[in-house]
Protein backbone atom coordinates (compact mmCIF):
# COMPACT_ATOMS: atom_id res chain seq x y z
CA UNK A 1 0.00 0.00 0.00
CA UNK A 2 1.49 3.32 -1.09
CA UNK A 3 1.17 6.27 1.29
CA UNK A 4 0.94 9.87 0.08
CA UNK A 5 3.41 12.39 1.49
CA UNK A 6 0.55 14.19 3.24
CA UNK A 7 -0.41 10.94 4.96
CA UNK A 8 3.16 10.61 6.21
CA UNK A 9 2.95 14.15 7.65
CA UNK A 10 -0.43 13.34 9.23
CA UNK A 11 0.86 10.14 10.88
CA UNK A 12 3.98 11.94 12.15
CA UNK A 13 1.76 14.61 13.66
CA UNK A 14 -0.51 12.01 15.31
CA UNK A 15 2.61 10.36 16.78
CA UNK A 16 4.00 13.75 17.90
CA UNK A 17 7.16 13.32 15.84
CA UNK A 18 8.72 16.26 14.05
CA UNK A 19 10.26 15.05 10.78
CA UNK A 20 12.67 17.00 8.60
CA UNK A 21 10.84 17.98 5.42
CA UNK A 22 13.70 16.55 3.33
CA UNK A 23 13.20 13.12 4.95
CA UNK A 24 9.50 12.82 4.09
CA UNK A 25 10.17 11.09 0.76
CA UNK A 26 12.34 8.44 2.45
CA UNK A 27 9.70 7.79 5.09
CA UNK A 28 7.08 7.60 2.36
CA UNK A 29 9.03 4.87 0.55
CA UNK A 30 10.01 2.90 3.63
CA UNK A 31 6.62 3.04 5.36
CA UNK A 32 4.88 2.06 2.11
CA UNK A 33 7.20 -0.94 1.75
CA UNK A 34 6.46 -2.01 5.34
CA UNK A 35 2.72 -1.71 4.73
CA UNK A 36 3.12 -3.83 1.57
CA UNK A 37 4.80 -6.49 3.70
CA UNK A 38 2.02 -6.33 6.26
CA UNK A 39 -0.73 -6.47 3.63
CA UNK A 40 -0.04 -10.20 3.15
CA UNK A 41 -2.28 -10.61 6.20
CA UNK A 42 -5.36 -9.40 4.35
CA UNK A 43 -5.35 -12.56 2.19
CA UNK A 44 -5.70 -14.85 5.22
CA UNK A 45 -9.11 -16.20 6.18
CA UNK A 46 -9.42 -15.51 9.89
CA UNK A 47 -13.17 -15.79 10.27
CA UNK A 48 -14.07 -17.27 13.64
CA UNK A 49 -10.50 -16.97 14.98
CA UNK A 50 -10.31 -15.32 18.36
CA UNK A 51 -7.59 -12.59 18.49
CA UNK A 52 -4.72 -13.67 20.73
CA UNK A 53 -3.61 -11.01 23.20
CA UNK A 54 -1.49 -13.20 25.46
CA UNK A 55 0.39 -16.36 24.48
CA UNK A 56 -0.97 -18.24 27.50
CA UNK A 57 -4.38 -16.59 27.25
CA UNK A 58 -3.80 -15.20 30.73
CA UNK A 59 -6.18 -12.64 32.14
CA UNK A 60 -5.33 -9.51 34.09
CA UNK A 61 -4.33 -10.37 37.62
CA UNK A 62 -6.08 -8.44 40.39
CA UNK A 63 -4.65 -7.44 43.75
CA UNK A 64 -6.00 -5.91 46.93
CA UNK A 65 -6.54 -2.15 46.62
CA UNK A 66 -3.93 -1.13 49.14
CA UNK A 67 -1.04 1.32 48.94
CA UNK A 68 2.21 -0.54 48.26
CA UNK A 69 4.45 2.24 46.97
CA UNK A 70 5.97 5.07 48.95
CA UNK A 71 5.97 8.59 47.62
CA UNK A 72 9.38 9.21 45.99
CA UNK A 73 8.64 12.47 44.21
CA UNK A 74 11.95 14.14 44.94
CA UNK A 75 13.90 11.05 43.95
CA UNK A 76 12.05 10.77 40.64
CA UNK A 77 12.19 14.50 39.90
CA UNK A 78 15.98 14.56 40.16
CA UNK A 79 16.17 13.22 36.60
CA UNK A 80 13.53 15.54 35.12
CA UNK A 81 14.55 18.17 32.54
CA UNK A 82 12.84 21.03 34.47
CA UNK A 83 11.02 21.09 37.81
CA UNK A 84 9.90 23.75 40.26
CA UNK A 85 8.49 23.24 43.76
CA UNK A 86 7.58 19.63 43.07
CA UNK A 87 6.03 20.32 39.67
CA UNK A 88 7.25 19.36 36.20
CA UNK A 89 7.75 22.48 34.10
CA UNK A 90 6.52 22.75 30.51
CA UNK A 91 5.93 25.84 28.33
CA UNK A 92 2.82 27.84 29.26
CA UNK A 93 -0.37 25.96 28.31
CA UNK A 94 -3.07 28.41 29.46
CA UNK A 95 -2.71 32.08 28.47
CA UNK B 1 40.94 -16.17 33.49
CA UNK B 2 38.84 -14.52 30.77
CA UNK B 3 38.28 -17.85 28.98
CA UNK B 4 36.50 -19.35 31.96
CA UNK B 5 32.78 -20.08 31.93
CA UNK B 6 30.46 -19.00 34.71
CA UNK B 7 30.41 -22.57 36.07
CA UNK B 8 34.23 -22.66 36.10
CA UNK B 9 34.50 -19.22 37.71
CA UNK B 10 32.04 -20.25 40.40
CA UNK B 11 34.20 -23.29 41.21
CA UNK B 12 37.50 -21.36 41.01
CA UNK B 13 36.25 -18.64 43.35
CA UNK B 14 35.11 -21.31 45.79
CA UNK B 15 38.47 -23.09 45.73
CA UNK B 16 40.41 -19.82 46.03
CA UNK B 17 42.09 -20.15 42.60
CA UNK B 18 41.66 -16.37 42.29
CA UNK B 19 39.52 -13.72 43.94
CA UNK B 20 36.56 -11.86 42.47
CA UNK B 21 38.64 -8.68 42.70
CA UNK B 22 41.44 -10.23 40.62
CA UNK B 23 39.00 -11.55 38.03
CA UNK B 24 37.00 -8.31 37.86
CA UNK B 25 40.20 -6.26 37.47
CA UNK B 26 41.37 -8.58 34.69
CA UNK B 27 38.08 -8.32 32.78
CA UNK B 28 37.88 -4.54 33.20
CA UNK B 29 41.39 -4.30 31.73
CA UNK B 30 40.32 -6.44 28.79
CA UNK B 31 37.36 -4.17 28.20
CA UNK B 32 39.75 -1.19 28.13
CA UNK B 33 42.12 -2.95 25.72
CA UNK B 34 39.67 -4.58 23.34
CA UNK B 35 36.34 -2.79 23.44
CA UNK B 36 37.53 0.32 21.62
CA UNK B 37 37.23 -1.69 18.38
CA UNK B 38 34.16 -3.69 19.37
CA UNK B 39 32.04 -1.05 21.14
CA UNK B 40 30.02 -3.62 23.07
CA UNK B 41 29.77 -1.50 26.23
CA UNK B 42 27.89 1.80 26.47
CA UNK B 43 28.81 2.28 30.14
CA UNK B 44 31.55 0.54 32.11
CA UNK B 45 30.88 0.75 35.85
CA UNK B 46 34.47 0.18 37.05
CA UNK B 47 34.07 1.57 40.54
CA UNK B 48 30.81 -0.18 41.37
CA UNK B 49 32.14 -3.43 39.89
CA UNK B 50 35.27 -3.34 42.03
CA UNK B 51 33.21 -2.44 45.11
CA UNK B 52 30.87 -5.37 44.42
CA UNK B 53 33.87 -7.68 43.89
CA UNK B 54 35.47 -6.55 47.16
CA UNK B 55 32.20 -7.08 49.04
CA UNK B 56 31.91 -10.55 47.44
CA UNK B 57 35.46 -11.47 48.49
CA UNK B 58 34.67 -10.32 52.04
CA UNK B 59 31.51 -12.42 52.15
CA UNK B 60 33.50 -15.40 50.96
CA UNK B 61 36.18 -14.82 53.60
CA UNK B 62 33.40 -14.76 56.21
CA UNK B 63 32.10 -18.10 54.92
CA UNK B 64 28.88 -16.72 53.41
CA UNK B 65 29.45 -17.36 49.71
CA UNK B 66 26.97 -18.90 47.25
CA UNK B 67 27.32 -20.07 43.65
CA UNK B 68 27.03 -16.53 42.27
CA UNK B 69 29.10 -14.66 44.85
CA UNK B 70 31.62 -12.54 42.95
CA UNK B 71 30.80 -13.85 39.45
CA UNK B 72 30.97 -11.06 36.82
CA UNK B 73 28.25 -10.39 34.26
CA UNK B 74 26.98 -7.35 32.35
CA UNK B 75 23.50 -6.11 31.55
CA UNK B 76 21.95 -5.12 28.26
CA UNK B 77 21.32 -1.38 28.50
CA UNK B 78 17.56 -1.98 28.38
CA UNK B 79 17.50 -2.99 32.07
CA UNK B 80 17.12 -0.12 34.53
CA UNK B 81 20.04 0.19 36.94
CA UNK B 82 19.60 2.49 39.91
CA UNK B 83 21.76 5.62 39.58
CA UNK B 84 23.54 4.23 36.51
CA UNK B 85 23.02 5.48 32.96
CA UNK B 86 20.31 3.40 31.22
CA UNK B 87 20.10 4.49 27.59
CA UNK B 88 18.31 1.74 25.67
CA UNK B 89 20.71 2.69 22.86
CA UNK B 90 18.89 5.98 22.30
CA UNK B 91 19.67 9.69 22.33
CA UNK B 92 16.25 9.99 24.01
CA UNK B 93 17.63 8.33 27.16
CA UNK B 94 21.27 9.39 26.73
CA UNK B 95 21.06 11.29 30.06
CA UNK B 96 18.73 8.88 31.88
CA UNK B 97 20.04 7.55 35.17
CA UNK B 98 17.33 5.10 36.18
CA UNK B 99 15.84 5.80 39.63
CA UNK B 100 15.44 2.08 40.42
CA UNK B 101 16.74 -1.40 39.57
CA UNK B 102 14.93 -3.77 37.21
CA UNK B 103 13.86 -7.01 38.92
CA UNK B 104 16.44 -8.92 36.85
CA UNK B 105 19.18 -6.53 38.02
CA UNK B 106 18.07 -6.79 41.67
CA UNK B 107 18.11 -10.57 41.44
CA UNK B 108 21.73 -10.64 40.24
CA UNK B 109 22.73 -8.06 42.86
CA UNK B 110 21.02 -10.12 45.57
CA UNK B 111 22.78 -13.26 44.32
CA UNK B 112 26.11 -11.48 44.80
CA UNK B 113 27.07 -11.13 41.12
CA UNK B 114 29.36 -8.33 39.94
CA UNK B 115 28.09 -6.12 37.10
CA UNK B 116 30.78 -4.72 34.79
CA UNK B 117 28.39 -2.30 33.11
CA UNK B 118 25.78 -1.78 30.43
CA UNK B 119 25.87 -3.28 26.96
CA UNK B 120 25.20 -1.73 23.58
CA UNK B 121 22.02 -2.55 21.65
CA UNK B 122 19.85 -1.40 18.78
CA UNK B 123 17.86 1.68 19.74
CA UNK B 124 14.92 0.58 21.94
CA UNK B 125 15.71 -3.01 20.82
CA UNK B 126 14.53 -2.28 17.29
CA UNK B 127 16.98 -3.80 14.87
CA UNK B 128 18.83 -6.93 13.80
CA UNK B 129 22.35 -5.56 13.31
CA UNK B 130 23.07 -3.20 16.22
CA UNK B 131 23.49 -0.41 13.65
CA UNK B 132 20.59 1.66 15.01
CA UNK B 133 22.31 2.41 18.34
CA UNK B 134 22.85 6.11 19.10
CA UNK B 135 26.16 5.00 20.64
CA UNK B 136 27.52 3.59 17.39
CA UNK B 137 27.49 0.14 15.84
CA UNK B 138 28.99 -2.92 17.55
CA UNK B 139 31.61 -4.93 15.65
CA UNK B 140 31.34 -8.70 15.38
CA UNK B 141 34.49 -10.08 17.10
CA UNK B 142 34.77 -12.75 14.34
CA UNK B 143 35.09 -10.09 11.63
CA UNK B 144 34.98 -6.48 12.68
CA UNK B 145 33.58 -5.34 9.31
CA UNK B 146 30.50 -7.40 10.08
CA UNK B 147 27.51 -6.87 12.35
CA UNK B 148 27.06 -8.85 15.58
CA UNK B 149 23.30 -9.09 15.00
CA UNK B 150 20.73 -7.34 17.14
CA UNK B 151 19.17 -6.07 19.09
CA UNK B 152 21.31 -7.67 21.86
CA UNK B 153 24.46 -7.15 19.75
CA UNK B 154 26.53 -5.77 22.64
CA UNK B 155 25.64 -8.75 24.86
CA UNK B 156 26.61 -11.28 22.17
CA UNK B 157 29.80 -9.46 21.10
CA UNK B 158 31.00 -8.98 24.70
CA UNK B 159 30.57 -12.69 25.48
CA UNK B 160 32.15 -13.73 22.15
CA UNK B 161 35.14 -11.43 22.81
CA UNK B 162 35.55 -12.95 26.29
CA UNK B 163 35.03 -9.58 27.95
CA UNK B 164 32.42 -11.09 30.27
CA UNK B 165 31.33 -14.72 30.74
CA UNK B 166 27.60 -14.00 30.59
CA UNK B 167 25.21 -11.19 29.82
CA UNK B 168 21.54 -10.43 30.19
CA UNK B 169 19.64 -9.77 26.96
CA UNK B 170 16.10 -9.46 25.65
CA UNK B 171 14.27 -11.03 22.72
CA UNK B 172 11.16 -9.54 21.10
CA UNK B 173 11.55 -11.04 17.60
CA UNK B 174 14.92 -12.80 17.72
CA UNK B 175 17.06 -10.28 19.58
CA UNK B 176 18.81 -12.92 21.71
CA UNK B 177 18.98 -15.87 19.30
CA UNK B 178 20.07 -14.01 16.16
CA UNK B 179 23.07 -12.15 17.69
CA UNK B 180 24.04 -15.31 19.61
CA UNK B 181 24.08 -17.19 16.28
CA UNK B 182 26.08 -14.51 14.46
CA UNK B 183 28.65 -14.26 17.28
CA UNK B 184 29.03 -18.00 17.98
CA UNK B 185 27.66 -17.94 21.52
CA UNK B 186 24.71 -19.55 23.32
CA UNK B 187 21.44 -17.63 23.63
CA UNK B 188 18.26 -18.52 25.52
CA UNK B 189 14.91 -16.79 25.10
CA UNK B 190 12.57 -18.22 27.76
CA UNK B 191 8.79 -18.64 27.67
CA UNK B 192 6.85 -15.37 27.72
CA UNK B 193 6.18 -14.54 31.39
CA UNK B 194 8.99 -16.73 32.80
CA UNK B 195 11.19 -13.74 33.74
CA UNK B 196 9.98 -10.41 35.07
CA UNK B 197 9.79 -7.53 32.62
CA UNK B 198 9.68 -4.98 35.46
CA UNK B 199 12.32 -2.32 34.86
CA UNK B 200 13.04 -3.67 31.38
CA UNK B 201 12.29 -0.77 29.05
CA UNK B 202 9.23 -1.84 27.07
CA UNK B 203 9.24 -2.19 23.29
CA UNK B 204 6.38 -4.61 22.50
CA UNK B 205 4.98 -5.76 25.82
CA UNK B 206 3.17 -8.89 24.62
CA UNK B 207 6.39 -10.18 23.00
CA UNK B 208 9.33 -8.84 25.07
CA UNK B 209 11.14 -11.42 27.17
CA UNK B 210 14.44 -11.31 29.05
CA UNK B 211 16.99 -14.07 28.65
CA UNK B 212 20.65 -14.93 28.58
CA UNK B 213 23.74 -14.88 26.39
CA UNK B 214 26.56 -17.14 27.58
CA UNK B 215 29.24 -19.42 26.17
CA UNK B 216 27.55 -22.65 27.29
CA UNK B 217 24.11 -24.08 28.00
CA UNK B 218 25.27 -24.90 31.52
CA UNK B 219 25.93 -21.18 32.12
CA UNK B 220 22.53 -20.30 30.69
CA UNK B 221 20.99 -22.70 33.24
CA UNK B 222 22.92 -20.99 36.04
CA UNK B 223 21.69 -17.56 34.91
CA UNK B 224 18.12 -18.85 34.58
CA UNK B 225 18.27 -20.08 38.17
CA UNK B 226 18.77 -16.44 39.19
CA UNK B 227 16.44 -14.72 36.72
CA UNK B 228 13.33 -16.92 36.40
CA UNK B 229 10.31 -16.57 38.63
CA UNK B 230 7.09 -14.78 39.39
CA UNK B 231 7.14 -11.04 40.05
CA UNK B 232 3.99 -9.32 41.32
CA UNK B 233 5.30 -6.07 39.81
CA UNK B 234 4.95 -7.49 36.26
CA UNK B 235 1.28 -8.11 35.47
CA UNK B 236 2.18 -10.61 32.73
CA UNK B 237 4.65 -12.56 34.86
CA UNK B 238 3.58 -16.18 35.31
CA UNK B 239 3.19 -17.64 38.81
CA UNK B 240 4.65 -21.06 38.34
CA UNK B 241 7.31 -23.08 40.10
CA UNK B 242 10.91 -22.59 38.92
CA UNK B 243 12.93 -25.79 38.58
CA UNK B 244 16.69 -25.99 39.17
CA UNK B 245 17.70 -25.70 35.52
CA UNK B 246 21.07 -27.35 36.14
CA UNK B 247 19.46 -30.55 37.47
CA UNK B 248 18.25 -31.78 34.07
CA UNK B 249 21.32 -30.82 31.99
CA UNK B 250 22.76 -34.33 31.90
CA UNK B 251 19.53 -36.23 31.21
CA UNK B 252 19.75 -38.70 28.35
CA UNK B 253 18.18 -37.60 25.10
CA UNK B 254 17.77 -41.15 23.87
CA UNK B 255 14.34 -41.35 22.28
CA UNK B 256 13.78 -37.59 22.17
CA UNK B 257 11.78 -36.63 19.06
CA UNK B 258 13.06 -33.67 17.06
CA UNK B 259 10.70 -31.93 14.66
CA UNK B 260 12.19 -30.34 11.55
CA UNK B 261 9.76 -27.80 10.05
CA UNK B 262 9.92 -28.12 6.28
CA UNK B 263 9.25 -24.37 6.01
CA UNK B 264 12.63 -23.70 7.69
CA UNK B 265 14.66 -25.61 5.09
CA UNK B 266 13.61 -23.96 1.85
CA UNK B 267 15.53 -22.00 -0.80
CA UNK B 268 15.94 -18.92 1.38
CA UNK B 269 18.42 -20.98 3.42
CA UNK B 270 21.69 -21.41 1.51
CA UNK B 271 23.10 -24.89 0.92
CA UNK B 272 26.07 -24.09 3.20
CA UNK B 273 23.81 -23.09 6.07
CA UNK B 274 21.53 -26.12 5.52
CA UNK B 275 24.56 -28.39 5.71
CA UNK B 276 25.71 -27.05 9.08
CA UNK B 277 22.24 -27.38 10.58
CA UNK B 278 21.77 -30.89 9.16
CA UNK B 279 25.16 -31.94 10.54
CA UNK B 280 23.99 -30.84 13.98
CA UNK B 281 20.75 -32.82 13.63
CA UNK B 282 22.84 -35.87 12.62
CA UNK B 283 24.81 -35.42 15.84
CA UNK B 284 21.54 -35.67 17.78
CA UNK B 285 20.59 -38.82 15.88
CA UNK B 286 23.93 -40.34 16.94
CA UNK B 287 22.90 -39.61 20.53
CA UNK B 288 19.69 -41.55 20.05
CA UNK B 289 17.21 -38.82 19.11
CA UNK B 290 14.57 -39.45 16.48
CA UNK B 291 13.84 -36.98 13.69
CA UNK B 292 10.46 -36.24 12.18
CA UNK B 293 9.54 -33.77 9.46
CA UNK B 294 6.77 -31.41 10.53
CA UNK B 295 4.95 -28.45 9.02
CA UNK B 296 4.35 -24.99 10.47
CA UNK B 297 2.14 -23.81 7.61
CA UNK B 298 1.69 -20.20 8.76
CA UNK B 299 5.42 -19.47 9.07
CA UNK B 300 5.34 -16.98 6.17
CA UNK B 301 2.80 -14.85 8.07
CA UNK B 302 4.97 -14.35 11.14
CA UNK B 303 6.90 -11.33 9.86
CA UNK B 304 3.79 -9.51 8.55
CA UNK B 305 1.91 -10.15 11.83
CA UNK B 306 4.91 -9.06 13.88
CA UNK B 307 5.24 -5.77 11.97
CA UNK B 308 1.70 -4.86 12.98
CA UNK B 309 1.77 -6.04 16.59
CA UNK B 310 5.24 -4.86 17.62
CA UNK B 311 4.96 -1.34 16.09
CA UNK B 312 1.45 -0.92 17.52
CA UNK B 313 2.63 -1.78 21.02
CA UNK B 314 5.78 0.32 20.63
CA UNK B 315 3.81 3.37 19.52
CA UNK B 316 1.89 3.15 22.81
CA UNK B 317 4.90 2.27 25.01
CA UNK B 318 7.16 4.98 23.61
CA UNK B 319 4.57 7.70 24.11
CA UNK B 320 6.00 8.06 27.62
CA UNK B 321 9.15 9.54 26.07
CA UNK B 322 7.81 13.07 25.81
CA UNK B 323 10.55 15.31 27.20
CA UNK B 324 8.61 16.12 30.38
CA UNK B 325 9.57 13.80 33.23
CA UNK B 326 12.87 12.27 32.16
CA UNK B 327 15.17 11.87 29.18
CA UNK B 328 15.96 14.20 26.31
CA UNK B 329 14.25 17.58 25.96
CA UNK B 330 14.66 19.87 22.94
CA UNK B 331 16.09 23.40 23.31
CA UNK B 332 13.68 26.34 23.79
CA UNK B 333 10.31 24.74 23.03
CA UNK B 334 7.84 27.41 22.00
CA UNK B 335 4.80 25.55 23.34
CA UNK B 336 3.88 22.11 24.70
CA UNK B 337 3.16 20.70 21.24
CA UNK B 338 6.58 21.84 20.06
CA UNK B 339 8.15 20.34 23.20
CA UNK B 340 6.65 16.91 22.44
CA UNK B 341 7.23 16.92 18.68
CA UNK B 342 10.80 18.20 18.68
CA UNK B 343 11.95 16.24 21.76
CA UNK B 344 10.68 13.06 20.10
CA UNK B 345 11.75 14.06 16.58
CA UNK B 346 15.30 14.85 17.75
CA UNK B 347 15.52 12.14 20.42
CA UNK B 348 14.47 9.08 18.38
CA UNK B 349 16.42 7.61 15.46
CA UNK B 350 14.91 6.73 12.08
CA UNK B 351 14.04 3.08 12.73
CA UNK B 352 12.26 3.92 15.98
CA UNK B 353 10.33 6.70 14.24
CA UNK B 354 9.33 4.34 11.43
CA UNK B 355 7.96 1.77 13.86
CA UNK B 356 6.12 4.36 15.95
CA UNK B 357 4.52 5.68 12.76
CA UNK B 358 3.51 2.24 11.49
CA UNK B 359 1.96 1.57 14.89
CA UNK B 360 0.18 4.91 15.03
CA UNK B 361 -1.21 4.26 11.56
CA UNK B 362 -2.32 0.68 12.34
CA UNK B 363 -4.09 1.81 15.50
CA UNK B 364 -5.67 4.94 14.03
CA UNK B 365 -9.44 5.25 13.73
CA UNK B 366 -10.94 2.91 11.15
CA UNK B 367 -7.85 0.72 10.69
CA UNK B 368 -7.85 -1.25 13.95
CA UNK B 369 -9.76 -4.29 12.64
CA UNK B 370 -7.82 -4.49 9.38
CA UNK B 371 -4.43 -4.39 11.06
CA UNK B 372 -4.18 -5.04 14.80
CA UNK B 373 -7.15 -7.38 15.21
CA UNK B 374 -6.21 -9.25 12.03
CA UNK B 375 -2.61 -9.63 13.21
CA UNK B 376 -3.76 -10.94 16.60
CA UNK B 377 -5.93 -13.52 14.84
CA UNK B 378 -3.03 -14.62 12.65
CA UNK B 379 -0.94 -14.79 15.80
CA UNK B 380 -3.27 -17.45 17.15
CA UNK B 381 -2.94 -19.44 13.90
CA UNK B 382 0.85 -19.30 14.31
CA UNK B 383 0.66 -20.47 17.90
CA UNK B 384 -1.72 -23.28 16.91
CA UNK B 385 0.87 -24.48 14.37
CA UNK B 386 3.33 -24.97 17.21
CA UNK B 387 0.76 -26.46 19.59
CA UNK B 388 -0.14 -29.06 16.95
CA UNK B 389 3.52 -29.81 16.26
CA UNK B 390 4.27 -30.39 19.94
CA UNK B 391 1.65 -33.15 20.01
CA UNK B 392 4.14 -35.21 18.00
CA UNK B 393 7.60 -33.93 18.87
CA UNK B 394 9.57 -32.91 21.98
CA UNK B 395 11.75 -30.20 20.47
CA UNK B 396 11.73 -28.35 17.15
CA UNK B 397 15.04 -27.61 15.48
CA UNK B 398 16.16 -25.52 12.54
CA UNK B 399 18.39 -22.62 11.54
CA UNK B 400 18.45 -19.33 13.48
CA UNK B 401 19.34 -17.07 10.55
CA UNK B 402 19.28 -17.35 6.75
CA UNK B 403 22.97 -16.35 6.48
CA UNK B 404 26.02 -15.87 8.72
CA UNK B 405 26.94 -12.33 9.89
CA UNK B 406 26.56 -9.77 7.10
CA UNK B 407 28.63 -6.62 6.55
CA UNK B 408 27.82 -3.31 8.18
CA UNK B 409 25.72 -1.15 5.87
CA UNK B 410 24.64 -4.12 3.76
CA UNK B 411 20.99 -4.05 4.84
CA UNK B 412 20.46 -0.52 6.14
CA UNK B 413 18.96 1.03 3.01
CA UNK B 414 15.77 -1.06 3.00
CA UNK B 415 14.16 -1.76 6.39
CA UNK B 416 12.13 -4.66 4.98
CA UNK B 417 15.31 -6.49 3.97
CA UNK B 418 16.56 -6.16 7.54
CA UNK B 419 13.21 -7.46 8.86
CA UNK B 420 13.56 -10.66 6.81
CA UNK B 421 16.71 -11.46 8.81
CA UNK B 422 14.34 -12.62 11.61
CA UNK B 423 12.35 -15.00 9.40
CA UNK B 424 13.17 -18.10 11.52
CA UNK B 425 13.05 -16.48 14.95
CA UNK B 426 10.01 -14.22 15.02
CA UNK B 427 7.19 -16.83 15.04
CA UNK B 428 8.34 -18.13 18.37
CA UNK B 429 7.86 -14.71 20.03
CA UNK B 430 4.35 -14.46 18.62
CA UNK B 431 3.60 -17.91 20.05
CA UNK B 432 5.31 -17.07 23.39
CA UNK B 433 7.50 -20.18 23.28
CA UNK B 434 11.07 -20.63 24.56
CA UNK B 435 13.98 -20.98 22.13
CA UNK B 436 17.73 -21.24 22.03
CA UNK B 437 20.59 -20.60 19.66
CA UNK B 438 23.57 -22.91 19.97
CA UNK B 439 26.80 -22.68 17.92
CA UNK B 440 26.72 -25.62 15.47
CA UNK B 441 29.22 -24.92 12.69
CA UNK B 442 30.88 -22.31 10.51
CA UNK B 443 30.44 -20.96 7.01
CA UNK B 444 33.37 -18.89 5.63
CA UNK B 445 34.92 -18.86 9.11
CA UNK B 446 31.78 -17.26 10.55
CA UNK B 447 29.65 -18.97 13.21
CA UNK B 448 26.31 -20.61 12.44
CA UNK B 449 23.61 -21.21 15.03
CA UNK B 450 21.23 -24.12 15.55
CA UNK B 451 17.81 -23.10 16.82
CA UNK B 452 16.04 -25.21 19.42
CA UNK B 453 12.38 -24.46 20.08
CA UNK B 454 10.59 -25.92 23.08
CA UNK B 455 7.05 -26.19 24.35
CA UNK B 456 5.81 -23.68 26.96
CA UNK B 457 8.01 -23.70 30.10
CA UNK B 458 10.21 -26.44 28.65
CA UNK B 459 13.44 -24.45 29.11
CA UNK B 460 14.89 -27.35 31.10
CA UNK B 461 14.59 -29.69 28.13
CA UNK B 462 16.09 -27.13 25.74
CA UNK B 463 19.05 -26.58 28.07
CA UNK B 464 19.44 -30.34 28.40
CA UNK B 465 19.47 -30.81 24.60
CA UNK B 466 21.90 -27.90 24.14
CA UNK B 467 24.19 -29.14 26.90
CA UNK B 468 24.35 -32.65 25.44
CA UNK B 469 25.23 -31.18 22.05
CA UNK B 470 28.00 -29.12 23.64
CA UNK B 471 29.38 -32.21 25.35
CA UNK B 472 29.58 -33.94 21.98
CA UNK B 473 30.89 -31.02 19.88
CA UNK B 474 33.28 -28.11 20.35
CA UNK B 475 31.68 -25.34 18.26
CA UNK B 476 30.87 -23.38 21.43
CA UNK B 477 34.58 -23.42 22.38
CA UNK B 478 35.75 -21.76 19.15
CA UNK B 479 37.12 -18.28 19.71
CA UNK B 480 37.50 -15.39 17.25
CA UNK B 481 41.06 -15.18 15.84
CA UNK B 482 42.45 -12.07 17.53
CA UNK B 483 40.61 -12.47 20.84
Amino acid sequence: MALEQDQVRKIASLARLQLDENQIADYQTNLSNILDLVDQLSAVDTSGIEPMAHPLDAVQRLRADVVTEENQREHFQKIAPAVDQGHYLVPRVVE
Amino acid sequence: MHNKTIAEISRDLASGEYSSTELTTDLLNRVKQLDGDINSFITVTDEQALAQAKAADERRAAGNADAWTGVPIAHKDIFCTNGVLTTCGSKMLSNFEAPYDATVVSKFNDAGAVSLGKLNMDEFAMGSSNESSFFGPVANPWDKERVPGGSSGGSAAAVAARLVPGATATDTGGSIRQPAALCGVTGLKPTYGRISRWGMIAYASSLDQAGTITRTAEDAALMMNVMAGFDPKDSTSVDREVPDYTSSLDNSIEGMTIGLPKEYFRDDLSADMQQQVRNAIAEYEKMGAKVKEISLPNTHLAIPAYYVIAPSECSANLSRMDGVRFGYRCEDPKDVEDLYCRSRGEGFGNEVKRRIMIGSYALSAGFYDAYYKKAQQVRRLIRNDFTNAFNDVDVIMGPVTPTPAFKRGEKTSDPVEMYLEDIFTIALNLAGLPGMSVPCGQVNNLPVGLQLIGNFFDEGRLLNAAHKFQQATDWHLKTPADI
